[in-house]
């Protein structure tokens, strides 16, 4: 498959503000635009990707993510996960996808009780295999924004041993070129981002989305972002 | 009937919040406070008259949405039942 023959959907709830954003990326990337699903669609058209954007669905009521995780079109995304097929969250999107189940743990407010709003370094890590994480380079950090509250990670002990064990860890915080302390908001083991066990649902704090040319401050969101198309596509 | 869900982060789990508030708390003079822990009071007013039948439901819509047992432990209360 090529990349413009990719069917991508982008979900968008009341609230999302990272939706435009991500269409962009992902348009700029396989030269086809895709589709943006509003929250209420009870199904999906055949798609090889659903990505959940940022922002702040449903205002960030009762809990980050968890009034957009009960909407209708995540029952089709469910569906979508159940057959295999590829999942990514960002940002609010991985916080809504924790509150779904797909992926494990939560996403607590930060540990210094700000918001923050800066970039971040990444490493990528080994991993059980995954469309998210297979064309990228373990050798190579990549530094992007996070923009959030609540992107502290926890799970339990037993949770986060799982993690590594299964190999589902797969982004950190390191030191790179972004200034500041590695770990922006506390999250255990330093995760940015994981994959499902099957290696198909991917959540991540930091917005590749937002550094998808040099103009805007970087583009190794747009690296993570062709490699993760790449492998869906192949 | 009205019902009160109570909800409270699990033993264990970190509360940055209630640590700064309780640091706010010491800083302003009240030197016993030891530790503080925030939760969510939520007030539900439904239509059901049968307590046990409420208590039910109330713990469904806990379990399905009000609490994230990932983090979080809730109680119900029903308060025209004592």
């Amino acid at each position: 498959m090529s990349l413009s023959s990719m069917r991508i959907a982008v979900l968008v709830f009341p609230g999302s503000n990272c939706d435009r954003d991500m269409m962009v990326a992902i348009e700029r990337l396989t030269g086809r635009r895709p589709a943006l699903v509003w929250h209420k669609e009870s199904s999906l058209d055949p798609i090889d990707l659903a990505i959940v954007p940022g922002g702040f669905s449903f205002g960030d009521y009762l809990r980050c993510g968890a009034l957009a995780a009960r909407s209708p079109v995540i029952d089709a995304v469910l569906d979508h996960a159940a057959r295999g097929g590829a999942v990514m969250g960002v940002c609010n999107g991985f916080q809504v996808l924790v509150e779904t189940g797909l992926l494990p743990g939560v996403l607590m407010q930060n540990a210094g009780l700000k918001y923050v709003c800066r970039n971040v370094t990444l490493k990528v890590c080994e991993t059980v295999d995954s469309p998210f994480t297979r064309n990228l380079s373990v050798d190579t950090p990549l530094t992007m924004p996070v923009a959030h509250n609540e992107g502290n990670y926890f799970a339990t002990d037993d949770e986060l041993a799982r993690l590594e064990d299964n190999g589902q860890i797969a982004f950190r915080y390191t030191d790179g070129a972004a200034w500041g302390p590695a770990n922006p908001n506390g999250a255990a083991l330093d995760i940015a981002g994981i994959v499902s066990s099957n290696g198909r649902v991917m959540g991540m704090m930091p917005h590749p989305e937002r550094a998808i040319s040099a103009e805007l401050g970087g583009s190794d969101g747009a690296t993570l972002l062709r490699g993760c198309l790449e492998a869906l596509a192949s | 009937m009205q019902v009160i869900v109570n909800i409270s982060l699990k033993e264990g789990v970190l509360d940055p919040q209630g640590r700064a508030i309780a640091r706010s708390l010491n800083d302003l003079g009240f030197q016993e406070v030891d530790e503080i822990r925030v939760g969510k009071r939520i007030v539900l007013d439904v239509d059901e008259t049968d307590p046990a039948r409420l208590h039910q439901r109330v713990a469904r819509m806990c379990e399905t949405l009000l609490a994230n047992t990932v983090i979080e432990d809730y109680e119900i209360e029903i308060p025209d039942e004592q």
